[in-house]
């Protein structure tokens, strides 16, 4: 028997994510924590898994070890699989050339015999930043009905914000006629949300093309998908009408992660008819001390909490000890606050120490969100005003 | 000095016959995630044990899914890891055992096939975090034949059934004891109901006792040997909570909102439990939550006070909810109020109800019912 899959899931986690910042200076991008338990990557990889996708290439290139860790076998996600399953593509060395993946396009060319030992119909090509909830087989399904070569998942935005985007024009029918890579004057809202389903044996003539052609930037988002449309190629906008987050900036990884908040929040997570699976950590259930308050957040097991809580997201293993106060704020796991301590619209990454009577952040201050490091140490008294980006320990004057 | 591991899942059911009916006294769920059998799980693969036999001998399915292959205690192995041991019926008499004796009698090939040196046994009956190899040690030290682990401690009540130790001075135990209602309150060296000796010693001692017949491990092997075997005793210093009683079990649980406690059993991260992915716990505009202890998934819109929360636990508005234990997927409806109550798993308790156990008398809700 010739086994086979209809449809492999090809993942780009190898961005670097610089408008992240501190918080991507020893991780990529799709490691970055969100939601209190959760890493950005556990989104693509529970919507494949959740879709009936078994197959994920996971492609990494920028600070990959805390990603591979975490992904390790795929056991979280069901994906350990004997044939099939989920793998770390990282770039390596062949026998005639060797070369980092330069562009997206790239990466997934250096590893289409990795596609192509599953021999599939259907290639789907994700990207590792976003936050949504999709059922990928609904697009698959629409790729093969319309008979599509190419099919580009969409999303309406607000006319001002199109100019950030990839816009698609689109016939009545679906049909895409035109590209607009972030156009001044938008011609419409549509917006690619960096999803593609691929006929398979056309991603690889496109691919194998686009290779040989030196003046390619070998993206596909300015090479293979206009090469795609000028040859006459059928491709199709599915709209996409949920809840959809790209987090690649401090602010929009901020507001992702309070949409989480709230008893009817923008971005339900509790749900359980689609489940976002994650490596889980092992620790007891939180303890809230005598004289804590926790009111409108999300805290996560092996937490104490001994001050005040309000409208924050706490990963596990947090302390917030004592007369401390966090408020619209984002904690990251293994964070102490220290004594009467105020942290406010800030986000605070893994294993960070705050000390006692420290301010951080800047009250009612939504638009300036000040960013503590990994593991980074702020001794007692410090104060670090709004939007302030901090990846070094901070010391006392003495 | 390699040993094997035997954990009895069953052995006390009839202590906390209420949690037990349904399960092993192995799989009750404790401390919000965990369940009893975890600990001497953990205390084994944390001690370097990684073959461990677990007897068990009926409604064990709880059991089997909550143990799986083992992965979650890093248990699942080519070589060893974690085994299941059923009831072993003959054709004609097909009873289940009776006691600590017949049940090892079921395993004798386990016993023989393994080949560690030494072998631990353990029940389910206690939360505590021990080193095993530090018993081995003393046990290899004191040329002992058998080593029984004991801890000091008052009898808490007139239902447990506890066995306590005569020392001599040199720790050797010389005689054996059964407390009753009585003896209340006294402070004894109580038996732990942890065994380290030789495994082929264990072998040969079940095999020699079923040719004479015998019935009771502690009464017609351990204490009739007390002058021809070298019986030492280990006294355990740490945290122990038996679980011997409703009421004890009510107790314990509350005892981990002690942060000693819960430091010393959870501070290193090493307690194991079947994995299980839930969302965070989160917490609405009005929730106020006082020296608790909250799994994650939970849903908190009332109040919660000295309590412990499970998995999946959804509090509704102006619910009060205090001196309580609150297990798995349990929906406790707006403005109830519940106090000295344990909810097994899957309980609803609808909306403006007033259910109210006392402290050393609490009210036992069992799983799936509806109030």
């Amino acid at each position: 028997m010739i086994r086979k899959k209809k449809c492999v899931a090809m993942l780009l986690a190898g961005g670097q994510g610089s408008r992240l910042y501190a918080l991507t200076s020893n991780i990529a991008k799709p490691a970055v924590s969100f939601g209190g338990k959760y890493r950005i990557i556990d989104f693509p990889l529970s919507n494949c898994v959740n879709s009936g996708i078994d197959t994920v290439g996971v492609l990494t290139q920028y600070q990959p070890l805390v990603l591979n860790d975490y992904i390790g076998n795929g056991q979280p996600w069901d994906l350990d699989r004997s044939f099939g399953g989920v793998h770390i593509l990282s770039p390596y060395q062949g026998k005639t050339s060797s070369d980092w993946y330069k562009g997206t396009a790239n990466a997934i060319y250096q590893n289409l015999h990795f596609i192509k030992q599953f021999d599939p119909d259907y290639v789907l090509v994700l990207s590792g930043d976003h936050i949504y909830k999709m059922n990928y087989s609904i697009m698959v399904n629409y790729h093969i009905l319309k008979n599509a070569d190419c099919t580009i998942s969409a999303i309406r935005v607000p006319i001002e914000e199109a100019p950030r985007f990839g816009i698609l024009n689109v016939k009545k029918d679906g049909t895409i006629y035109e590209f607009e890579e972030k156009p001044q004057k938008p011609k419409s809202t549509l917006a690619s949300m960096g999803i593609y389903v691929f006929s398979a044996k056309k991603l690889y003539k496109y691919l194998e093309e686009d290779n040989l052609d030196p003046k390619s930037s070998n993206d596909f988002g300015k090479d293979i998908l206009p090469k795609m449309l000028a040859c006459g190629e059928k491709m199709l906008a599915y709209e996409f009408s949920g809840y959809w987050k790209d987090v690649g900036t401090i602010s929009s990884l901020y507001e992702a992660n309070m949409d989480l908040l709230g008893e009817r929040p923008k971005f339900d997570i509790f749900d359980t008819s689609w489940k976002i699976q994650s490596r889980s950590p092992l620790a007891p259930p939180h303890y809230v001390g005598d004289g804590a308050k926790t009111s409108n957040s999300i805290i996560m097991s092996g937490s104490e909490i001994f001050g005040d809580v309000e409208n924050s997201v706490l990963a596990s293993d947090v302390v917030v000890k004592k007369g401390a106060k966090v408020r619209n704020s984002i904690l990251m796991s293994g964070v102490t606050v220290g004594e009467n301590s105020v942290v406010d619209y800030a986000i605070v990454d893994e294993n960070a120490v705050i000390g006692k009577n420290c301010f951080i952040g800047e009250e009612n201050s939504a638009e300036n969100i000040s960013v503590l490091g990994r593991g980074i140490t702020v001794c007692d008294g410090a104060k670090i005003g709004g939007g302030q980006i901090v990846d070094k320990d901070v010391r006392g004057k003495k | 000095m390699k040993a094997v591991g035997i954990i009895f899942s069953n052995i006390h059911d009839n202590d906390v016959s209420e949690l037990a009916r349904i399960r092993t006294l192995g799989s009750i769920p404790f401390g919000g995630r965990y369940r009893l059998i975890d600990f001497p799980l953990s205390n084994m693969v944390n001690s370097g044990i990684d073959t461990v036999g677990i007897i068990t001998k009926n409604n064990y399915q709880s059991l089997m899914d909550h143990v799986g292959s083992g992965k979650d205690w890093d248990l699942a192995r080519k070589d060893g890891g974690v085994i299941l041991l059923p009831p072993y019926g003959e054709l004609q008499n097909s009873t289940l055992y009776g006691s600590r004796l017949e049940a090892l009698k079921g395993i004798t090939s386990f016993i023989f096939r393994a080949d560690e040196d030494f072998v631990v046994m353990t029940d389910c009956d206690a939360v505590c975090r021990i080193n095993y190899g530090d018993v081995i040690e003393s046990h290899v030290r004191n040329r002992a034949d058998i080593t029984l682990v004991y801890k000091k401690r008052a009898i808490k009540d007139e239902n447990e059934k506890a066995t306590t130790f005569d020392l001599d001075k040199d720790g050797r135990i010389t005689g054996v004891n059964y407390k009753g209602e009585n003896d209340v309150g006294e402070v004894d060296n109580c038996f732990t109901n942890i065994f380290v000796m030789k495994r082929a010693f264990l072998g040969d001692l079940v095999m020699d006792s079923i040719s004479r017949n015998k019935k009771h491990f502690m009464k017609d092997v351990i204490a009739a040997n007390l002058k021809s075997m070298k019986i030492m005793g280990y006294e355990f210093k740490g945290y122990y909570a038996g679980i011997t009683s409703l009421q004890a079990y009510f107790e314990s649980n509350l005892s981990l909102l002690k942060q000693k406690v819960s430091h010393e059993l959870f501070g290193d991260r090493s307690v194991f439990t079947k994995i299980r992915d839930s969302a965070p716990t989160k917490y609405g505009n009005n929730a106020v939550v006082k020296n608790s202890m909250i799994a994650d998934g939970c849903e908190i819109l009332g109040e919660v006070e000295n309590s412990i929360l499970f998995r999946n636990v959804k509090v509704g508005r102006g619910a009060v909810i205090k001196n309580s234990i609150v297990m798995q997927n349990s929906v406790l409806g707006e403005n109830c109020s519940l106090n000295c109550i344990i909810t097994d798993k899957n309980v609803t308790v609808t909306d403006r109800k007033n259910l109210s156990g006392s402290m050393n008398h609490p009210f036992y809700i069992g799983k799936g019912i509806m109030v």
